[in-house]
């Protein structure tokens, strides 16, 4: 943390040349989502001819009309809610029993079962057995194999087992004097001092989730169950693949471009609602428990 | 040859007294391995879920890695499926495509490392030197926020960007008088527009640890930089950049761990059969062999190759990592 004074020097010019730099970068990063928006709401003639830069031309919300009549959009929409909470409530409910066994000093064979958590960090089997394991299973095409399958990983348990560490012994001794077992020394003391490490673990999970989509889409076949980003991807595919079904609804209303950046958009939305509260939680969280195993 | 006289005990009788005191002391930790589970079974219970999952999830696959080794038959499943021995890996080793994808994978870590790991330090020594805080606080909201959107959405707004007709790269393209570019179907072009658009939703967040380190320099320093004359562009030089550098060590080497970690899931979006020469990374070529040719054995192999080579460039990393941490940062 610089001192004011400190800059009080001659470096004006620097400090200037420094806040367009930056103002530059953070236009570039906001830009391609005004422009998204823009499109949005642009016919699908001006958006199909390249005419759309900052602001909607020939507004309408006729993509946003066709999007949200669409059942399929909804019920992927759903999906994703589905996925996203109860994958996270899933993540929790083992991941904090977990974390708290493995910071335990007199669990037997504690080393062991946290380089076993560990190791999985280093080593992965890869695509094709953790689907072959799906697959026989019986998890294919299904909500809970998406939900269970998916629920762990070595660096959110350790991220909280690490807090857990660092809480003081004195803290659970009353609770210990008063007969409380570990079920209750975990739910009402550690879990209460831990706020902060398992809101960022929740953050972690929900942004996982709501984002998740390759395995999804190799998972899932029923059109019922895919999630809103498979959905976005499907029709992502046509706009990339299919030149000529675009050039065929030029004059609509509604192009691929503008239904794209409809659902872009509407995607966003719930990012942008829990954005602040995340802020709030990340730039303490993620460095909570560091890289360290 | 027993006419030595025993002082001590025999050897038959050493071992049995051995046995014995074996035997005694494990029953005695029997005993008490017992009172153990009876006092403290609840932490076990607690344990167990993650336990199961990860045998579940992580261990198991690791188990039916075996058919790389095996000419996977769905029928018979893993363990019925009969050994072939190392013919999949002479299989891959001779297929253009899959050293093509190897080349490609190596190519496109080295320049996302050599464009993407500076991007980040830069940005955060960026932040560090602007004074008006409301300033800084927006610009680093906006810049953080592409990490929480999802790849579908990144690759969704770059299509519609690049776009040949209906994308704003090419209407200002046109304004300069130039020709329009289908950016997405050309080979030079994907490795540019892949590692930028990973620069653009990553360098942001990635920042705030380089942050972290900047808020750690102890402020005398920059103090008595005030009093050897020296401007604010070279305390960034001097001062900031110097103090960093344990930070900055410790996150080249975690990235040089995760070298092969190539965004995949970007890379399956993006490409398609026109950009394959310069765009096909090891693990879009399992993809597309495994998940969707159903060639089972031979993607697991490769992704079998890629796991060995991920495991050792993270284990020399870690261990680097170790010794490096410990003489620089302390």
């Amino acid at each position: 943390m610089a001192n004011m004074n400190l800059y009080s020097r001659g470096d004006k010019w620097f400090v200037i040349a420094n806040m367009v730099l930056v103002g530059l970068f953070t236009i570039a990063t906001l830009y391609p989502f005004l422009y998204i928006a823009a499109v949005s709401f642009s016919s699908g003639f001006a958006a199909a001819a390249g005419t759309v830069v900052l602001t909607p031309v020939n507004f309408t919300i006729a993509a946003y009309e066709r999007v949200l009549s669409e059942p399929e959009f909804w019920r992927s929409y759903a999906n994703t809610f589905i996925y996203t909470f109860g994958g996270t409530a899933v993540s929790l409910l083992i991941i904090i029993p977990g974390a708290y066994a493995l910071s335990r000093p007199q669990l037997i064979g504690r080393r062991f079962w946290n380089l076993f958590v560990a190791f999985t960090m280093w080593f992965n089997a890869g695509l094709i057995p953790f689907f072959l394991n799906m697959r026989d299973l019986g998890l294919l095409d299904s909500y809970f194999g998406i939900i269970i399958g998916f629920a762990l990983n070595a660096f959110n348990i350790i991220l909280l087992r690490n807090f857990f560490e660092s809480i003081p012994s004195s803290f659970e001794e009353a609770a210990r004097m008063d007969g409380a077992n570990e079920f209750q020394v975990l739910w009402k003391v550690y879990v209460p001092l831990s706020k902060p490490a398992i809101a960022t673990i929740t953050l972690f999970c929900i942004v996982a989730r709501w984002n998740g989509f390759f395995w999804a889409m190799v998972l899932l076949q029923s059109e019922d169950k895919i999630p809103l980003q498979v959905y976005l991807r499907q029709l992502i595919a046509e706009l990339s693949d299919d030149e000529e079904f675009t050039s065929t609804l030029i004059s609509a209303a509604y192009s691929v471009e503008t239904v794209t950046a409809a659902i872009i958009v509407c995607s966003i939305i719930p990012v942008l609602l829990i954005y602040p509260w995340v802020q709030k939680y990340f730039n303490k969280g993620i460095l909570l428990g560091g890289v360290k195993e | 040859m027993s006419q030595q006289e025993h002082i001590g005990p025999s050897t038959e009788e050493l071992v049995v007294e051995a046995r014995e005191a074996l035997r005694d002391r494990t029953r005695r930790r029997a005993a008490r391995l017992g009172d153990h589970f009876k006092r403290e079974w609840q932490i076990y219970v607690l344990l167990l879920p993650t336990i199961l999952w990860f045998a579940l999830f992580l261990y198991k696959p690791m188990y039916g890695l075996q058919i790389a080794f095996k000419d996977y038959s769905i029928f018979r499943g893993i363990d019925g499926s009969p050994w072939i021995g190392f013919e999949h890996f002479r299989t891959l080793f001779e297929n253009d495509q899959f050293l093509r994808a190897i080349r490609n994978t190596v190519i496109i870590s080295f320049f996302t490392l050599l464009f993407g790991f500076p991007a980040p330090i830069i940005l955060a020594l960026m932040f560090n030197e602007i004074l008006n805080q409301t300033y800084k606080r927006a610009a680093q909201t906006i810049v953080y926020l592409p990490h929480f959107i999802s790849t579908v959405i990144i690759a969704g707004i770059v299509i519609t960007a690049f776009s040949p007709s209906a994308g704003i790269v090419n209407t200002v393209l046109e304004w300069l008088g130039m020709d329009p570019v289908y950016f997405l179907t050309k080979p030079e072009w994907f490795r540019p527009i892949f590692i930028g658009s990973g620069i653009w939703q990553e360098a942001g967040f990635q920042s705030i640890v380089y942050l972290a380190a900047i808020a750690g320099v102890n402020p005398s320093l920059y103090e008595s930089a005030v009093v050897d004359g020296a401007s604010r562009w070279q305390m960034v030089w001097k001062v900031t950049l110097p103090s960093i550098l344990p930070t900055i060590i410790i996150m080249l080497i975690i990235r040089i761990g995760n070298l092969l970690e190539v965004g995949f899931e970007l890379i399956i979006l993006l490409y398609q059969p026109a950009t394959y020469e310069t765009a096909d990374v090891i693990n879009t070529f399992i993809y597309r062999q495994g998940l969707q040719q159903g060639q089972y054995d031979l993607a697991a192999a490769a992704g079998l190759f890629n796991a060995v080579v991920a495991f050792v460039l993270v284990m020399t990393a870690n261990t680097i990592s170790k010794r490096v941490s410990r003489t620089s940062l302390w």
